[in-house]
C-alpha cells in the first residue's frame, strides 16, 4: 500500500503529570493525509490535538513514534508547514502588509522588494483585506481582521501543508462564517494540503474532506476517519438542505457526546491502530451503515 | 477635551512658576539701602555757608546722609570736597558718617531670582569662554560631563546589550549569572570610586567607569528580562519560518524586547547623570558637578544655581531622547 503525503505513524506523548509520574497523552495515534486533503480533527479539551499539531508543525517532539511528509522524516519546524496559530501570533510592532512579507521573505529570498510586496498584497486581498487596513498594526485590526492576516500569512507561502489550530476559536459566528468561506476560496485556488483543528461540527463539515475524531484523553487515540460526502463547491446555507448533512452531523454528536467516552482510556494493544473509515452517504442507498440511526434515514426519505 | 486639558495645565504651570519666583523673590529680598539722605533746614544751609562751604558739596554731603554737626566739622576745616577726596575721603579725616551701604556683600545671601536671571542670562549668552582653568563657560563644563557619560554609557550599553542577549536566550546563563548581577547592582556607584583610583589611578578614567558601572545594570537585566519573555508564539513563528539564530534574533527577539531594553537604558542614562555629578564633586577638575563645588567654596550661590539648573535642563533632555525612542518601539499587542 502506497503510503499517503502525510503518514503520521505510532505517535506516543507522554508529559510529567507533575505529581511524579508520566501522563500519557495520546498513545500510538496513527493516521494519513492525502495531498490536497482538507482534513479536520474534531476532539474534546484536552485530547491532544494541540500537541498532535505542534509535532506535524516540527515545534515538539513526540516521545515515540514518527511523521513522514512527502517521504520525508518531520524533524524540526519547516517552511513547507505552515502554522496558523490559534492566537493569530501577528508580531504586533509590524502592519499586517509587513507580517505578511515577513513570511514571505522568509520563503523567497531572492524575490525583490517590490515582488514580495506585490505577493503579499495579492494574498491580503484574497481574504478581503486591501487598501489602507494592509497598513495598520494588529493592534488596530479587529479579531477577524487578524486572522485573515494569519491566513494570509500562511496560504501567501505556499507551504506543501498548512496547519491550522482552531483559527476561527476566538470569532463571532457572523465573521466566522466569513472567513471560512474565504478560506474555501483560497484552499480552492491553492489546493493546499491543509490539517485543521476545530470544535464546531458545522465549521468541520462545511469545510472538510475527512474528518478525523479523538477519543478523550488520556491515552487518547484518533478513532475514527469520517468522509464529508457532500459535493463541492459547498455553501454553508445549502450545505445544510444536502441529505447527507444531518446523518453525518449526527453521527459526530453521538460519537462526541459518547463514543468518545466510552472509548478513552483504552490502552489499545496498538495492532489495529488506524482509525476505522465511515462512510455515510443517503444519497446511493447504501444499505451498509450500521452507523446511521433509524430518524437518520427519516431525514432521506 | 484634550486641547483643554492642555491649556489648563500649561495656565496651572504657569501660576505655580510665579508664585513658586514671587516667595523666592520676596524672602531672599534686601531693599538696597543707598546712604539715606539728610535734609537741612534754611539756617543750617546759611550756617554752613557762612563757613565758606559751596552749597553744590552741602547738597553732595546731604545726598550721603552726611549729618549736619560732622558737616560742621567738615567745614571748620575749611578744605574743598576735592581735597578731602584727595586725601581718602571723610572718613579718613576722622569724621565718623554712616555707613555707606547697609545691604549685604553679593552672595553672601542667598540669591534672588533676579540675581540668578542675570547670571543665567550671562551663561546662556556666553557658554563657551575658556578664562582659566577653574574659570570656564558652563557650556564646556557641561561638555566634558556630557562626553564622560556618553563614553562610560555607550560602553556600557555596548556589553550589556548583548550579554543580557544571551542571558535572557539561555536559562542556564541566567541562573548562573543572577546572583552576581542581584549583589553587585545594588552597590551604590560612587561605591566603586575608590577602587577606580586605585587600580586604574587615572581621575579620568575613573569616574567613565563609574558611569559605566553604573548603567550596566539596569540595561543588563532589563535586556534580559525583556529577551527571557519574549511570547513564545512570535519565536515559533520564526522557527516555523526557518530564520536562523542571528535573523530570529533581529527581526523578532530585538523588536519584540525593545521596550522593555529601551526602559533599560532611560533608565541608566538618568543614573548616569545623577552619578556624574556626584563623581565630579568627588575628582574635581572638570565638569558641570566640580562647578557646583567650585562655585559653592567661591560662595557664589547664584552661579551654583544657574549650574545646578542646567544639569538639570541637559537632565531632561537626555531623558526626553530616550523618552522618544520608547514611543518609537512600543508596540501594542
Ligand atoms: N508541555 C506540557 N507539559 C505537560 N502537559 C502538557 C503539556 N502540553 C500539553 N499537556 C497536556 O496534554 C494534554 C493535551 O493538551 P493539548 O493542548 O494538546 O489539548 P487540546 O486537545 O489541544 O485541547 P484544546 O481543545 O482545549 O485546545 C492536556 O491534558 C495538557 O494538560
Ligand atoms: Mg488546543
Amino acid at each position: 500500500m502506497a503510503k499517503p503525503f502525510l503518514s503520521v505513524e505510532r505517535l506516543t506523548q507522554k508529559f510529567p503529570d507533575g505529581a511524579g509520574g508520566a501522563l500519557t497523552v495520546f498513545e500510538n495515534a496513527t493516521f494519513g493525509v492525502e495531498k490536497g486533503e482538507f482534513v479536520c480533527i474534531l476532539g474534546h479539551s484536552g485530547c491532544g490535538k494541540s500537541t498532535i499539531m505542534n509535532v506535524l508543525a516540527g515545534l515538539a517532539e513526540p516521545t515515540t513514534g514518527g511523521v513522514i511528509m512527502d517521504g520525508t522524516e518531520v524533524s524540526g519546524p519547516s517552511l513547507d508547514r505552515g502554522v496558523v496559530f490559534q492566537n493569530y501570533s501577528l508580531l504586533p510592532w509590524l502592519s499586517a502588509l509587513k507580517n505578511v512579507t515577513f513570511g514571505v521573505r522568509a520563503r523567497y529570498q531572492d524575490w525583490s522588494k517590490t515582488k514580495v510586496e506585490k505577493h503579499a498584497k495579492e494574498f491580503l486581498a484574497m481574504v478581503g483585506l486591501e487598501g489602507d487596513v494592509v497598513y495598520r498594526k494588529p493592534s488596530q485590526l479587529s479579531g477577524g481582521m487578524r486572522q485573515r492576516v494569519s491566513i494570509a500569512r500562511a496560504f501567501a507561502n505556499h507551504p506543501k501543508l498548512l496547519l491550522l489550530d482552531e483559527p476561527f476559536g476566538a470569532l463571532d459566528a457572523l465573521t466566522r462564517g466569513t472567513i471560512q468561506e474565504e478560506l474555501l476560496k483560497i484552499w480552492g485556488k491553492t489546493e493546499q494540503t491543509v490539517f485543521m483543528i476545530t470544535h464546531d461540527i458545522d465549521e468541520a463539515i462545511l469545510l472538510a474532506d475527512r474528518i478525523l475524531l479523538m477519543t478523550n484523553g488520556p491515552f487518547a487515540r484518533v478513532a475514527e476517519s469520517v468522509e464529508i460526502t457532500i459535493p463541492r463547491p459547498r455553501n454553508r446555507t445549502e450545505i445544510v438542505e444536502h441529505p447527507n448533512y444531518y446523518a453525518i452531523r449526527n453521527h459526530l454528536v453521538q460519537f462526541l457526546g459518547q463514543h468518545s467516552k466510552d472509548l478513552a482510556g483504552q490502552e489499545n494493544s496498538g495492532e489495529n491502530n488506524a482509525p476505522e473509515t465511515v462512510r455515510i452517504d443517503m444519497t446511493q442507498e447504501a444499505p451498509e451503515e450500521e452507523d446511521a440511526s433509524p430518524h437518520l434515514r427519516a431525514v432521506n426519505d | 477635551m484634550l486641547q483643554k486639558l492642555e491649556l489648563r495645565s500649561a495656565v496651572l504651570s504657569l501660576v505655580i512658576l510665579f508664585v513658586g519666583l514671587f516667595i523666592w523673590h520676596f524672602s531672599t529680598y534686601v531693599p538696597v539701602t543707598g546712604p539715606v539722605g539728610v535734609e537741612f533746614s534754611q539756617e543750617q544751609t546759611d550756617a554752613l555757608k557762612s563757613q565758606n562751604m559751596v552749597a553744590e558739596d552741602i547738597e553732595f554731603y546731604a545726598s550721603q546722609g552726611v549729618e549736619f554737626p560732622q558737616l560742621e566739622q567738615i567745614a571748620a576745616l575749611g578744605l574743598s570736597r576735592e581735597m578731602i577726596d584727595m586725601a581718602g575721603g571723610i572718613q579718613a579725616l576722622g569724621i565718623s558718617v554712616p555707613d555707606e551701604n547697609s545691604a549685604p556683600a553679593p552672595g553672601s545671601l542667598f540669591p534672588s531670582p533676579s540675581q540668578i536671571g542675570v547670571e543665567l542670562w550671562a551663561t546662556i549668552t556666553d557658554p563657551f569662554y575658556v578664562a582659566g582653568t577653574n574659570d570656564m563657560g558652563y557650556g564646556i563644563q557641561m561638555g566634558y560631563s556630557l562626553l564622560r557619560v556618553i563614553i562610560g554609557y555607550t560602553l556600557a550599553a555596548a556589553i550589556a546589550i548583548p550579554l543580557g542577549f544571551l542571558i535572557g536566550m539561555s536559562p542556564v546563563f541566567y541562573r548562573a549569572l543572577d546572583p552576581y548581577i542581584q549583589i553587585l547592582r545594588p552597590i551604590s556607584p560612587l561605591a566603586w570610586m575608590p577602587i577606580a583610583l586605585f587600580t586604574i589611578g587615572d581621575s579620568e578614567l575613573s569616574s567613565i567607569f563609574v558611569i559605566f558601572i553604573c548603567s550596566l545594570w539596569p540595561m543588563l537585566s532589563n535586556t534580559a528580562f525583556g529577551v527571557a519573555s519574549v511570547r513564545h508564539d512570535w519565536v515559533n513563528v520564526a522557527r516555523t519560518h526557518e530564520l536562523g539564530a542571528l535573523k530570529t534574533a533581529f527581526t523578532v527577539i530585538l523588536p519584540a524586547a525593545a521596550p522593555t531594553i529601551v526602559t533599560g537604558m532611560r533608565i541608566s542614562i538618568g543614573i548616569a547623570w545623577l552619578v556624574i555629578v556626584a563623581a565630579e564633586m568627588l575628582v574635581g577638575g572638570t565638569g558641570i558637578g566640580y562647578v557646583v563645588w567650585n562655585e559653592w567654596n567661591g560662595l557664589r550661590l547664584d552661579r551654583m544655581i544657574v549650574a545646578i539648573l542646567l544639569i538639570g535642563v541637559v537632565g531632561m533632555l537626555l531623558d526626553a531622547i530616550f523618552g522618544k525612542l520608547q514611543r518609537a518601539v512600543t508596540y501594542t499587542e
